[in-house]
C-alpha cells in the first residue's frame, strides 16, 4: 500500500444533531498521512463540530468516525495526536514549564521540554507563569503543548487568531517542519491565505455538509474569474460594456475589472491606449473561490429551519 | 472500495504502566500547585475559619467550649476546599475549554478528578493543622498526638462527600455564577449543622433537622477525634459515604451528558 493513502482520521456518512438542529449531515471527510487537510467554512457550517467527533469529544447519532482506525473515545488512538483548541484557559498560576511537563507525561514517548519549547519558540518563557504572557504568548505556548507528545496528528483549531504577522510565519515554518517530518495537520482557520500558505488539500463546510473536497489549485480553477488592474485613461463605464467584464471601476487612479476573458480584455485595453501603465493581471484567490462556492450551497439548498447553531 | 480502511497500525510504543502512573501523579502536582499558589484560592480557605475560631474559639471563650469549637471550626474549615476547589474549578474550567482540552488529550481516565481531589484532600489538612496551632498554642486546648491525627485524618478524608458536592454544583453551573451558589449552600448549612453555635443554642425544630445535613455528621466525627464525641460513629461515616456515592453519580451522570 502507498504510505501517502495512509488514512489517519475519517468521517464516514456521520450525522449529528443537537436537537432539532443539524450540526452535520452526511459528513465525510478524510485525513491522509503526512497532509495538511484546511478545514474552511462560515460559522456553523460543521466545523468544530466535525472536530469534536474526530476528537472523542462527542458521539456520532449516525456513520463512522475513526481516530488511527479506532473508535476516538478510547485513549489509545489519541495517544498519537496533538490538540490545540480554539478556545483554552490554561491554569493561571502554572509555569510554561511546568505546563509542558504535565502534558508530555500523557503521552507514551513525547519530545524534551527543551525540544518543544525550541520548536513553538517559547523556550525564553519556560519559567513564567501563564497568566503573565502575552495573548500571542499563550498561543505558542498552546501550540508546544499540542506538539510536545510528537503526535502524528496534529489538530489546529485557529492557531493563529491573536498572532502579529512575524508570529504567525514562525507558527508556520514550525507546522511546515512537523509536516516534513511525516505529521499529518487537520487545520480549521478563518484565515484562506493560512490556508493557501499551509494546506495540501482543503475541505469546505457549509450547513453541516462537505461540499468540496481537493487541492487548493483545484479549487481556486474553479473561479474562472481574474481581475486585471492598470493606470489608463479608458473610461471605466465603456470597459464595463465590452464581453465577458464582469465589473469594470476607476479607484484611487486606477482601473480594475473583472473578467473571465483577461487576455482579449487586456488586448483590447493596450489597443485603445497605448500610454497604458502597470499592468496586473491575476488569478482570483482561494477567498473569491470560497465566497462562490459557500454562495452556491446556499442558493442550492432549500430554505429549511436546518440552521445550526 | 476502501482498502485504506484497513491500513494497519504502525508500532506505536505503548503507554508503560509506569509512565500512565506517572500522568496521574504530575496532575495531582499541578493541581496542587496551581491552587496553593493562588491566594484568590488559599486567603479565602484558610481565613475563614481560623479568624472565627480566633475570634469565637479563643478570644470570647476559653476551656471545653475552645475544644468544641475547634472540632465545629474543624468541620466547617474542612468543607471549604471541597465545595470551592472542586466545584467552582470545575465550573470555571468547564466555562474556560480546559475541561474539553483535558478530554482531547490522552489524560489517564480520572487523573482530572484525582488531581482535584488530592489537592482538596491537602487544603483541608492544611486548615485543620492551623485550627490545631491555634487551639494549642493560643487556647492551650490539650490534645493528645492521636487525637490530633484523628482530626487531620478526618479533615482530609471528610472533604470527599463536599467535593461530590462541590462537583455536582460545578456541572449545574458554568464560570462564575458557582461562587455565588455555593455560598448559598455553604454558609447556612454549616449555621444550620451547629458549626458556628452550638446545637443546643439554636431553635428546637432546627436541633431536630441538623442530621439532614451531611456537615452535621462530619462535625460528629471532628468531635469524636478531640474527644467530645463517644457515642457511636459508624452510622455518620455511613452516611457521608452514601451522601459522596449519590453526588458522585449524579455529577459524573451530568458531566458523561453535557460535558
Amino acid at each position: 500500500m502507498n504510505v501517502s493513502e495512509q488514512v489517519v482520521a475519517r468521517l464516514a456518512g456521520v450525522e449529528k444533531r443537537y436537537g432539532h438542529l443539524v450540526a452535520l449531515e452526511r459528513a465525510d471527510l478524510q485525513l491522509r498521512r503526512g497532509e495538511l487537510l484546511a478545514l474552511l467554512g462560515p460559522n456553523g457550517a460543521g466545523k468544530t463540530t466535525a472536530i469534536s467527533l474526530l476528537l472523542g469529544l462527542l458521539r456520532a447519532d449516525a456513520g463512522t468516525v475513526e481516530l488511527f482506525g479506532c473508535d476516538p473515545q478510547r485513549i489509545a488512538p489519541r495517544r498519537r495526536i496533538g490538540v490545540m483548541l480554539q478556545q483554552a484557559e490554561l491554569p493561571r498560576t502554572l509555569r510554561v514549564g511546568e505546563l509542558l511537563r504535565l502534558t508530555a507525561s500523557y503521552y507514551p514517548a513525547p519530545r524534551s521540554v527543551a525540544e518543544s519549547a525550541a520548536m513553538a519558540g517559547v523556550d525564553d518563557l519556560l519559567a513564567r507563569p501563564y497568566a503573565k504572557l502575552s495573548g500571542g504568548q499563550q498561543r505558542r505556548v498552546q501550540f508546544a503543548l499540542a506538539l510536545c507528545g510528537r503526535p502524528e496528528l496534529l489538530f489546529l483549531d485557529e492557531p493563529t487568531v491573536g498572532m502579529d504577522i512575524q508570529t504567525r510565519e514562525k507558527l508556520w515554518a514550525a507546522i511546515r517542519r512537523l509536516l516534513a517530518e511525516g505529521c499529518s495537520v487537520l487545520l480549521t482557520t478563518h484565515y484562506l491565505e493560512e490556508a493557501e500558505a499551509l494546506a495540501d488539500r482543503v475541505c469546505v463546510m457549509a450547513r453541516g455538509r462537505v461540499i468540496y473536497e481537493g487541492t487548493v489549485e483545484a479549487l481556486r480553477a474553479r473561479v474562472a474569474t481574474r481581475r486585471v488592474r492598470c493606470i489608463s485613461s479608458v473610461d471605466a463605464g465603456v470597459v464595463g460594456s465590452w464581453p465577458a467584464v464582469s465589473l469594470a471601476e476607476q479607484r484611487q487612479g486606477r482601473l480594475y475589472v473583472t473578467t473571465e476573458a483577461a487576455e482579449a480584455v487586456v488586448r483590447r485595453l493596450l489597443d485603445a491606449d497605448p500610454h497604458l501603465s502597470e499592468l496586473e493581471v491575476q488569478r482570483a484567490g482561494l477567498a473569491e473561490a470560497f465566497t462562490e462556492l459557500t454562495r452556491e450551497a446556499a442558493d442550492g439548498l432549500p430554505e429549511t429551519p436546518r440552521e445550526v447553531a | 472500495m476502501d482498502k485504506v480502511m484497513s491500513m494497519p497500525l504502525p508500532a506505536v510504543p505503548p503507554m508503560s504502566r509506569r509512565r500512565v502512573l506517572g500522568a496521574y501523579l504530575a496532575e495531582m502536582r499541578s493541581e496542587c500547585l496551581r491552587y496553593f499558589r493562588a491566594p484568590g484560592f488559599m486567603l479565602p480557605m484558610t481565613l475563614f475559619s481560623t479568624v472565627f475560631y480566633l475570634m469565637f474559639g479563643v478570644l470570647l471563650n476559653h476551656g471545653e467550649a475552645s475544644r468544641y469549637l475547634l472540632a465545629s471550626y474543624a468541620a466547617f474549615g474542612i468543607i471549604g476546599p471541597g465545595l470551592f476547589g472542586f466545584g467552582v474549578s470545575l465550573a470555571i474550567e468547564r466555562d474556560g475549554g480546559l475541561l474539553t482540552l483535558k478530554r482531547a488529550l490522552p489524560m489517564p481516565p480520572g487523573a482530572y478528578l484525582l488531581g482535584k481531589m488530592v489537592m482538596a484532600m491537602l487544603a483541608a489538612s492544611i486548615v485543620v493543622v492551623l485550627l490545631l496551632a491555634i487551639g494549642i498554642g493560643l487556647a492551650h486546648v490539650a490534645l493528645s498526638w492521636r487525637q490530633m491525627l484523628a482530626l487531620i485524618a478526618t479533615g482530609s478524608f471528610g472533604v470527599l462527600p463536599f467535593c461530590a458536592l462541590g462537583m455536582f454544583v460545578g456541572t449545574l453551573l458554568k464560570g462564575q455564577g458557582a461562587p455565588g451558589l455555593l455560598n448559598l449552600v455553604y454558609l447556612p448549612m454549616a449555621f444550620l449543622s451547629g458549626l458556628w453555635l452550638p446545637l443546643s443554642m439554636l431553635p428546637h425544630a432546627l436541633q431536630q433537622i441538623a442530621p439532614i445535613w451531611p456537615s452535621y455528621h462530619l462535625n460528629q466525627l471532628t468531635q469524636a477525634a478531640v474527644g467530645l464525641n463517644h457515642g457511636p460513629l459508624l452510622g455518620h461515616v455511613l452516611v457521608l459515604a452514601g451522601f459522596a456515592a449519590v453526588f458522585l453519580g449524579l455529577a459524573a451522570r451530568r458531566l458523561r451528558r453535557n460535558g
